[in-house]
């Protein structure tokens, strides 16, 4: 596998008034390049932490992380490797730096000491990635909270990373946000081939993923392609987490007796399973 | 109520000022207060009167919003043309009350004193109404790189950099401390009444939710800069290149025709 981010044995430990508190241990993983991954896990799982592994904002305590090859704990390599793995946060007021929104996007490259008119071409080109490039002089305190996100993320991918990590992106969003966000990383995934890693504890986000990962305790307890992952309903809810509600009506529904699949998530297809299911019972 | 702050807002609009190159406009900008405070009889006064009337119609920002801005200050406006209506003792009594005079020296100081701060205080709404503060902050960046020379590069950036955050979460923090009276009232809290001890009293409630908020905002903030690769500016490009264009020195010369005409009515009067 082509991994852009390759976790080996990692241990996570940070002193809390002495005290050690071991947040994730040994603990392995990949990201396979060019992928759209989600990792789900509730509030305490590890799963910020392991975001900030990614990209040398945490340094492993044992073990090492790998970006492109490079270890996070090469400290001449630190701007390489923020610049290949960019993040996203939840809170898009504190990720926002300038007050214009072309000259924030500029920021990245800015620092990136590329020449202006290259740095002037790829805020273009990111803008115009989030469908935000009408906004270009607007002001981000006149912007919704998915449109704010939605620049934050151009001021990453105008540094052409490699991969984009995102903490709880949507966390702090409407519905209609959350829609705009999950389809802007779609779209940069498939037209952009820039590797995503979602985190986030909203289930129907992981609908469309390569491949989700469940997390609990600091540790993974599924990994897998989304539709074998929450068709284990029991499993999901065991460590507090919801499946998608399309998932949970066939789920009870097969739980009450009907010939029912469960593994499917969109609900176009969900409806069909069900239209099958009471069709085959007239009969 | 606090969102009518409107000082240090840039109005989105295409003028010729609004074009004007950054430092051109801070460094006209000291230019003109300087001639305001040097003009010394109305006729010079009225002349920086008529350049700043120009200059408002050419930035095509509504006059409301200016009239907005003064009456922000009015309180300073009508404190100051009191106290000169009676401090002068030249020309004509007009009429006394006990042991104040008003003559009509003092009408014309008191006038002339507000018209001057009326003056200062458009002017500097020209520029922050018609400059992007990032461009604010950029000109003063580049106004003071001369500084480089001396050792003080790093200060500069820090400066400017210090200057952008400042403004960028202005609006944000605005936001945040109405939520937060609008949650302490919610609890009881009564911030519009009492004496002026019991009132400020009330606003510490507000100020520490809001301190502590600034400063999770800035330990996020810090480490989204550094996911964006940056490292306290060493190697940093703008993107903006400014760059004179003609305009920005007929600018020049239209801003000196009209302040030397201020030293020529000051010696002609």
């Amino acid at each position: 596998m082509d991994s852009i981010i390759e976790l080996k044995n990692v241990t996570f430990e940070y002193d809390d008034n002495d005290i050690k508190n071991t947040v994730i241990s040994n603990f392995n993983l990949e990201i396979e390049r060019g992928s759209f991954t989600v990792i789900l896990g509730h509030n305490g799982s590890g799963k910020s932490t392991l975001a900030k592994l990614f990209n040398g904002l945490n340094k492993p305590s044992a073990g090492e992380v790998f970006v492109d090859g490079i270890s996070t704990l090469d400290e001449d390599n630190e701007i390489e490797i923020k610049r290949r793995v960019g993040m996203v946060f939840q809170n898009p007021d504190n990720q926002l730096i300038a007050s214009v929104v072309e000259e924030d996007v500029a920021f990245g490259p800015e620092n990136l000491g590329l020449r202006p008119d290259v740095i002037r071409q790829r805020v273009d080109e990111a803008l115009k990635a989030v469908e935000m490039y009408e906004f270009r002089t607007a002001a981000p305190h006149h912007l919704s909270g998915g449109q704010k996100q939605r620049v934050a993320i151009a001021g990453i991918i105008a540094m052409k990373p490699e991969c984009i990590v995102l903490d709880e992106p949507t966390a702090m969003l409407d519905p209609k946000g959350r829609a705009e966000i999950v389809s802007t990383l779609h779209k940069l995934n498939k037209e952009n081939g820039i590797t995503v890693v979602l985190i986030t504890h909203f289930m129907e986000e992981a609908e469309k993923a390569d491949r989700v990962i469940v997390m609990n305790d600091g540790k993974i307890i599924t990994d897998d392609i989304p539709k074998i992952v929450f068709s284990n309903v029991k499993k999901l809810k065991s460590v507090g987490l919801d499946v998608p509600q399309t998932t949970e009506l066939l789920y009870s529904l097969k739980n009450n007796g009907f010939d029912i699949k469960t593994d499917v998530i969109s609900i176009e297809e969900a409806a069909d399973e069900i239209y099958n299911a009471l069709h085959l019972e007239e009969k | 109520m606090l969102k009518d702050i409107t000082f240090g807002q840039y109005y989105r609009c295409n003028s010729i000022i609004h074009r004007l190159d950054p430092r051109i406009k801070i460094l006209l900008l000291i230019v003109v207060f300087i001639f305001i405070f040097l003009a010394q009889g109305f006729a010079g006064l009225l002349v920086m009167t008529l350049f700043i009337t120009i200059i408002i119609l050419l930035t095509k920002v509504p006059i409301k919003l200016f009239l907005k801005n003064l009456k922000s200050i009015l309180p300073i406006i009508i404190f100051t043309t009191l106290i000169n209506l009676f401090y002068s003792k030249d020309g004509i009594v007009l009429f006394e009350i006990w042991k104040l005079k008003l003559t009509t020296g003092g009408v014309e100081r008191a006038v002339f004193l507000a018209l001057r701060i009326i003056l200062l205080i458009i002017v500097g709404s020209v520029l922050t109404y018609t400059t992007t503060p990032n461009d604010l902050t950029d000109a003063i960046e580049r106004l003071l790189s001369p500084l480089k020379f001396i050792g003080l590069k790093r200060f500069v950036h820090v400066l400017a950099m210090m200057m952008t955050i400042a403004l960028r979460f202005i609006p944000t923090l605005i936001e945040e401390t109405e939520k937060i009276m609008n949650a302490q009232k919610a609890r009881g809290a009564n911030l519009e009444e009492g004496n002026i001890f019991e009132r400020i009293k009330a606003l510490i409630p507000i100020l520490i939710p809001l301190l502590i908020s600034s400063v999770r905002h800035a330990y996020e903030l810090a480490e989204a800069m550094e996911c964006r690769c940056y490292n306290g500016g060493e190697g940093r490009v703008r993107m903006k290149k400014l760059r004179l264009h003609i305009s920005d020195y007929l600018s020049c010369v239209v801003c000196l025709i009209f302040s030397s005409s201020v030293v020529v009515f000051n010696i002609l009067i």
